[in-house]
C-alpha cells in the first residue's frame, strides 16, 4: 500500500454522484446542426481551414494548431460547412468566439482512418501527430496533452498519475469511463508510460466509487501491468492536479510550476481513453464523455461529439424538468453559469447541470468577515484567504500578489466553508483578472512610450539632417566663391578628377544591353522613343516631389 | 548629556547614509503610471511632458482623461495627495482604435505626421492603414485629415480580454 | 455577478457562530449566579439591551442594513463578556457607558464587526476602569462570605436606585486579586495570605467555580471547532508558566500557578476573549505568540501594575501586535519554499 499524504484543508461538499451514475454512458444522438469553436484548448486558437460552403467529412481537421501552444480541431460529422463565425460558447463571459458551424447531412460519414503505428515512431514526430489529432486534458483544463507527453530535459518521469479521482459533487464522466472502458484507459497509459518513460503509473480514485476501483484493478489485472491503483480518500479537491500529485508522493509542485518538475506527469483518465482512439484508430478527439444531471428527466452520462449545442444534449437526457432554474458548466464547486443553452459542447466541457431553486438556491446575504480562519482552515494551498479577500476588495492587487493569489486554485473551498457567506473566489478571480488586464495594459504602455520616443527621436533626427543640407550647401557655397580666384594647380587637378569622374559616367552609360547591337533602324527608332517616355514621366515624378515636398 | 547626543546624531547621520531610499526620479514613476496615449489632452505635447509638469508642481492629476478615475487614484497614491475627479471639460471615453475607410483615403500623409506612436503605415499617394495593435486611440489623426476619412471604434472585449467584474452583492438603501 | 461555488457547505453561518459562543458562556453565567446572586442577570440584561440599542442606532447614522447587521448577533457576545468583566451591582450608567465605548468607539469608529483593532468588550472595560475606579473595585463578595446577600429586590435597587440603598461594605468584598496584592504590599506572605477563608480551594470562594464553569464552555467552544486550542493553550500555558517561575523564584511573595489560572478573568480571558478572532492574530504561529504574550503580560501585570487584574490590559496590548504577528508568522504557501515575508510592493 501505498502512504497518502494529506493535504491541507478540503471540504466535503454533498456528493450528488448517485443520480447520473445508475445508467451507462450512453452515445448522445446526432443533430442536425454543429457549433465547434476554434479554441477549445488553453493557448492559441486553432486556424481555420475551412469555408463557408465547403463539405466536410467526420474526423476531418477543421482548424489547425497554430504556434506552439495549441492543439488541432476536427469536424464530428460529416456535412457542409454553413459558416465560420462569432458564436456563443460556454464561458463565464456569455461571449461570442470564433467556431465552424457544421450542418450535418445525416450520413455521418468518416475521413479514412488508419492506425498508427506509434511504438516505432520517432518521438517529435508521435507528438506532433498527437496534436494534430486534437489530443487535450479532458479533465477541464484542456491543455494540449502533446506538450506534456515530452519527458523533457530529464528524458523520463519518476510518476505518472492517472487522475480518476473527479472529487467535484455531481460529475461522473470518468467515474463511467472507468467502469465501462477501464482496458481502453490502460492502453493509453500505457502509450503514455512509453512516451514519457515513466518509472511507475499510478491511478488516483477516490474511495467513493469502489466500481470504478474494482474495474480498473481487475483491468490492470488482466492486461499483466504492474500499474497500482490508489484509492484516496474523499475530500475535495483530491483531483486537483497538485493536490492528487502530493496526495500520491508527497512531493508540492512549486509554485507557478509544473509537476514534471518533481518528475511527476498527471493526466486525466479521459485523455488516456481518447489517446488510446487516437492512436489505435487514428480516430482524432471529436467526442467526449459528458454528465448530464441536476434537475432532467433521466441523468445521465453521454458520450457527446464535441460541438452539439448544450440545449440538445440537455434533450437527450429527457430535457429539464419543471422549476429548473439555469445550467451549471462543470461542477458545482469550479464550474460556471451557462448564459445562453445553444453554446455547445467543447473538450472542455465534462459535465452540465441543470439548476433547480431547491438544490441550488440563490446564495444568502453575505455578512461582515470576521476572520474566523475557517477559509485558511480549508484551504488546500495554505493561503489565508480572509487576507485576500481583505485587499482584493480594497482594489489593493500589490498586496493580493503578496498574499500569493496567484497561487489560488479557486477551487472554491473557501467560499463554500465561509459562515459569513462571502462569496470569495469571486474576489480572487476579479482581482486576477483585473492584474492580468493591467499587465496587458503596462505592456501597451510601455510599447506606445517606446514608439514615441522613437517618434520624437526620428523627428529630431530629420529635423537635424536637414539643417545640416542647408549648413553644408551653404558652405560650399561660400567656398566656391572663395575659390574662384583660379590656382592653376588646383585647377588643373579638379580639371582631370572631373574628366575621370565624366569617363566613368560615360562608361556606365556605354554599357548597353547585347541584343541592341545589330538593331534595324525601325527597332532603333522606338528604342530612342521609349527612351524619350521614361525621361519625360521621370522629370514628371521629379516634379511632382519638389511640389510635394512644399509645405 | 552632550556624548550621549553626539553619539546618537552620530547614529542617525549612519543611518540616513546606510538606509538611503534610492529612488527612481519621481518623473518616470508618473510617466509609468500615465497611459502613453501621447494625446495631449492634457494640454502638455505628450505623456513625458505632463509627467514633468506633475513632477514640478505645475500641472493637477487630474488632466488625463485616458487614465481616467483608475490613473488619478494610482498618482494621488503615488504623490500623497487626496484623489479628485476629471478636470473640467475632460471626459474619459472607452478605449477605441482608429479606422482609416480605406475607400475614402487619398493617400495625403497627413495623418502619418500627426501620429505619435508611428501607427499608421502608408507612402503618398498610397492608400494609409492603421496598425490596431499600435494605435492608442489619442485621435490626433482625426483632425488633419482633408477627407475625413478616419474614425474611431471602440474596443469590445472579447474571451481572452473579459474580466470577472468586482462582486457586488450587497444592496444598500441609499438614503435620498 | 457570483460565480462558483454553488454549493454551500455545513450549515454554518456567523449568527449561528455567535450564539453557539452566547451558549458556551451560560454554565458561567449559572455558576455566577449561584455563588454570587442575581446581580449577574440584571447586568447581562442592561449591557445586553444598551449594546444592540447603540449597535442599531450607529448601523443607522451609518446608513448600513440594520437588521442584517443587528442579527449576526455579535453585538449581545460584546455585551456579555463585557457583563461578566464587569462588577455586579454597579450602577446602571456604568453599563451603559461601558457598551458605549465597547459598541460605538472600539467597534463602529474602526469600521464594525471585523474592522475593529481592539477587543470591543476589552475597551469598555478599560475605559471604565480608568475612568471610574471606584466602582470597578466594588465587587460584591460571594453570597456565603457576604454580610448580606443582596436578593433580586436588592440587586434592582442598587443598579436604578443607587448605591443608598445599601451599604458597600454590607456585600462587597476585596477580590482574592486586590487583597492579596495589598496584603502582600503590607509585608503579608503568600502563604499567609492564601489561608483566609475568601481564597477558597483554588483561587476565592466563587470564582474558582466560575472559572472551571467557563473552562466547560470553553471546551465546549472547542469541541464544536468555534475556536482551535492555540490561543487558549498558549494563553493559559504562559500565565502558568510565568507564574510558575515567579513562585519558584519567591514563594512568599508570588502565588502559584493554579491561584493565577483560577482567579480574575483569566479563565474567560483564554476561551472567550484573547480567542476573538476579529482582534486576535490569525495564523497557527502567530495565534501561539499573541496569546502567549497575553498570558506573559497578565501576570506581569497583576504583580508589577497597578490594577489588580491584567488580563484586559494584556488583550489590548496584543491585539496592537498582531497585524505585525501576522506579518511574521505567515503559513508556507504550498509549493512554495519560504514563508511570505510581507514587503512593500
Amino acid at each position: 500500500m501505498r502512504r497518502l499524504h494529506s493535504f491541507n484543508g478540503g471540504a466535503h461538499p454533498a456528493e450528488h454522484k448517485a443520480e447520473s451514475t445508475a445508467r451507462p454512458i450512453a452515445a448522445a444522438p446526432l443533430v442536425p446542426l454543429y457549433v465547434v469553436p476554434l479554441r477549445q484548448h488553453i493557448g492559441t486558437p486553432a486556424l481555420p481551414l475551412v469555408r463557408a460552403g465547403d463539405r466536410v467529412l467526420r474526423g476531418q481537421a477543421i482548424g489547425q494548431a497554430e504556434g506552439y501552444v495549441s492543439a488541432s480541431v476536427h469536424a464530428p460529422t460529416s456535412g457542409r460547412v454553413v459558416a465560420v463565425e462569432m458564436r456563443p460558447v460556454a464561458h463565464p463571459s456569455g461571449l461570442a468566439d470564433l467556431c465552424v458551424v457544421i450542418e450535418a447531412d445525416g450520413e455521418d460519414r468518416a475521413i479514412d482512418l488508419q492506425p498508427l503505428d506509434w511504438r516505432g515512431m520517432e518521438p517529435s514526430h508521435l507528438r506532433n501527430l498527437i496534436r494534430d489529432l486534437g489530443l487535450v486534458g479532458l479533465g477541464g483544463a484542456v491543455f494540449p496533452s502533446f506538450i506534456k507527453l515530452n519527458p523533457g530535459e530529464a528524458g523520463r518521469v519518476e510518476t505518472l498519475i492517472l487522475n480518476g479521482a473527479e472529487c467535484e459533487p455531481w460529475i461522473t464522466s470518468d467515474d463511467l469511463l472507468m467502469r465501462e472502458r477501464a482496458r481502453e484507459i490502460l492502453k493509453g497509459a500505457e502509450i503514455m508510460q512509453a512516451m514519457l518513460h515513466a518509472g511507475e503509473v499510478v491511478i488516483g480514485i477516490e474511495d467513493n466509487k469502489p466500481e470504478a476501483i474494482a474495474a480498473m484493478q481487475a483491468a490492470v489485472r488482466e492486461m499483466g501491468l504492474g500499474y497500482e491503483v490508489a484509492v484516496v480518500p474523499t475530500r475535495y479537491p483530491s483531483g486537483g492536479a497538485k493536490q492528487l500529485t502530493y496526495l500520491l508522493t508527497g512531493r508540492e509542485t512549486p509554485s507557478r510550476g509544473h509537476a514534471v518538475e518533481v518528475g511527476v506527469q498527471v493526466f486525466n483518465v479521459g485523455t488516456a481513453y481518447g489517446l488510446h482512439h487516437a492512436l489505435a484508430e487514428g480516430r482524432p478527439l471529436i467526442s467526449r464523455v459528458v454528465t448530464v444531471t441536476g434537475h432532467v428527466a433521466s441523468p445521465q452520462n453521454f458520450e457527446v461529439r464535441l460541438g452539439t449545442p448544450i440545449e440538445d444534449l440537455i434533450r437527450a437526457a429527457g430535457g429539464e424538468l419543471e422549476g429548473a432554474t439555469g445550467e451549471i458548466i462543470g461542477g458545482p464547486m469550479m464550474g460556471f453559469d451557462l448564459q445562453d443553452r445553444a453554446a455547445p459542447v467543447t473538450k472542455a466541457v465534462n459535465c452540465v447541470i441543470v439548476k433547480d431553486a431547491q438544490r441550488f438556491p440563490p446564495p444568502p446575504a453575505p455578512r461582515a468577515c470576521i476572520r474566523c480562519g475557517e477559509c485558511a482552515r480549508a484551504c488546500p494551498a495554505r493561503l489565508q484567504p480572509f487576507e485576500l479577500y481583505w485587499y482584493a476588495r480594497a482594489r489593493d492587487f500589490g498586496k493580493t500578489q503578496l498574499f500569493s493569489l496567484f497561487d489560488c486554485i479557486e477551487c472554491g473551498c473557501c467560499s463554500h466553508v465561509c459562515p459569513s457567506h462571502i462569496s470569495l473566489v469571486d474576489f480572487f478571480r476579479y482581482a486576477k483578472s483585473e492584474i492580468w488586464a493591467r499587465e496587458r495594459e503596462k505592456e501597451a504602455a510601455d510599447a506606445a512610450r517606446r514608439r514615441h520616443e522613437f517618434h520624437v527621436w526620428r523627428l529630431e533626427r530629420e529635423k537635424q539632417e536637414k539643417a545640416e543640407r542647408l549648413a553644408r550647401k551653404a558652405v560650399a557655397q561660400v567656398k566656391e566663391a572663395e575659390a574662384a580666384p583660379v590656382d592653376a594647380e588646383a585647377a588643373r587637378k579638379k580639371a582631370i578628377l572631373q574628366a575621370a569622374i565624366e569617363r566613368a559616367k560615360q562608361a556606365r552609360e556605354g554599357v548597353t544591353p547585347r541584343n541592341v547591337d545589330h538593331l534595324t533602324p525601325e527597332q532603333q527608332h522606338q528604342v530612342e522613343e521609349a527612351d524619350a517616355r521614361r525621361a519625360r514621366l521621370h522629370a514628371g515624378a521629379e516634379d511632382q516631389k519638389e511640389t510635394e515636398n512644399q509645405p | 548629556m552632550a556624548a550621549g547626543g553626539l553619539t546618537l546624531g552620530a547614529v542617525l547621520g549612519w543611518a540616513s547614509v546606510r538606509y538611503r531610499v534610492q529612488e527612481d526620479p519621481l518623473v518616470e514613476k508618473i510617466d509609468a503610471i500615465l497611459p502613453q496615449t501621447q494625446c495631449g489632452q492634457c494640454g502638455f505635447a505628450g505623456c513625458k511632458p505632463y509627467a514633468e509638469a506633475i513632477a514640478k508642481g505645475e500641472a493637477d492629476i487630474n488632466r488625463c482623461p485616458p487614465g481616467g478615475e483608475d490613473g488619478i487614484r494610482r498618482l494621488a497614491d503615488l504623490l500623497g495627495v487626496e484623489a479628485k475627479s476629471l478636470g473640467e471639460g475632460l471626459e474619459h471615453k472607452p478605449k477605441s482604435v482608429a479606422v482609416i475607410d480605406e475607400d475614402l483615403c487619398i493617400g495625403c500623409t497627413l495623418c502619418i505626421q500627426a501620429c505619435p506612436v508611428d501607427a499608421i503605415v502608408g507612402a503618398a499617394k498610397q492608400m494609409h492603414t492603421i496598425v490596431a495593435d499600435r494605435c492608442t486611440g489619442c485621435e490626433l489623426c482625426l483632425p488633419p485629415c482633408p477627407v475625413e476619412c478616419i474614425h474611431m471604434e471602440v474596443i469590445h472585449e472579447d474571451i481572452t480580454t473579459w474580466k470577472w467584474r468586482y462582486p457586488v452583492y450587497s444592496i444598500r438603501p441609499v438614503r435620498e | 455577478m457570483t460565480g462558483a461555488p454553488f454549493s454551500l457547505g455545513p450549515r454554518n453561518s456567523t449568527p449561528r457562530v455567535m450564539l453557539k459562543v452566547l451558549a458556551a458562556l451560560v454554565p458561567g453565567i449559572v455558576a455566577h449566579y449561584w455563588f454570587f446572586g442575581p446581580g449577574i442577570v440584571v447586568s447581562l440584561l442592561l449591557t445586553s439591551l444598551a449594546a444592540v440599542g447603540f449597535e442599531a442606532f450607529v448601523l443607522l447614522m451609518r446608513n448600513q442594513p440594520v437588521r442584517l447587521h443587528l442579527t449576526d448577533g455579535s453585538a449581545l457576545v460584546t455585551a456579555w463578556l463585557l457583563a461578566l468583566s464587569l462588577p455586579t451591582l454597579a450602577p446602571w450608567w456604568l453599563y451603559v457607558a461601558g457598551s458605549f465605548f465597547a459598541i460605538v468607539v472600539a467597534k463602529h469608529l474602526y469600521g464594525g464587526l471585523g474592522q475593529n483593532v481592539f477587543n470591543p468588550a476589552m475597551v469598555g472595560y478599560a475605559a471604565l476602569i480608568v475612568s471610574f475606579p471606584l466602582y470597578m473595585t466594588q465587587w460584591p463578595a460571594p453570597l456565603e462570605l457576604a454580610v448580606h446577600a443582596p436578593g433580586w429586590a436588592d440587586a434592582f435597587d442598587l443598579v436604578f436606585a443607587g448605591q443608598g440603598a445599601l451599604s458597600p461594605d454590607a456585600y462587597t468584598s476585596a477580590t482574592p486579586l486586590d487583597s492579596l496584592k495589598t496584603q502582600i504590599l503590607a509585608g503579608r506572605t503568600v502563604e499567609a495570605v492564601l489561608g483566609q477563608p475568601i481564597y477558597g480551594l483554588l483561587g476565592g470562594v466563587g470564582g474558582e467555580w466560575v472559572a472551571l464553569a467557563f473552562l466547560a464552555g470553553g471546551a465546549a467552544l472547542l469541541a464544536m471547532r468555534l475556536t482551535t486550542w492555540h490561543i487558549p493553550l498558549a494563553f493559559l500555558a504562559a500565565v502558568a508558566l510565568s507564574a510558575g517561575a515567579l513562585h519558584l523564584i519567591d514563594p512568599a511573595r508570588h502565588a502559584g500557578p493554579l491561584f493565577h489560572l483560577m482567579t480574575g478573568g483569566v479563565m474567560l480571558g483564554a476561551f472567550f476573549i484573547a480567542t476573538d478572532p476579529v482582534t486576535a492574530s490569525t495564523t497557527p504561529l502567530g495565534k501561539l505568540v499573541y496569546a502567549g504574550g497575553a498570558g506573559l503580560l497578565t501576570v506581569v501585570i497583576r504583580t508589577w501594575g497597578g490594577f489588580p487584574d491584567g488580563v484586559a490590559f494584556a488583550v489590548l496590548l496584543m491585539n496592537m501586535c498582531v497585524p505585525f504577528i501576522d506579518d511574521y508568522t505567515q503559513p508556507r504557501v504550498f509549493g512554495k519554499t519560504a514563508r511570505l515575508r510581507r514587503r512593500a510592493p
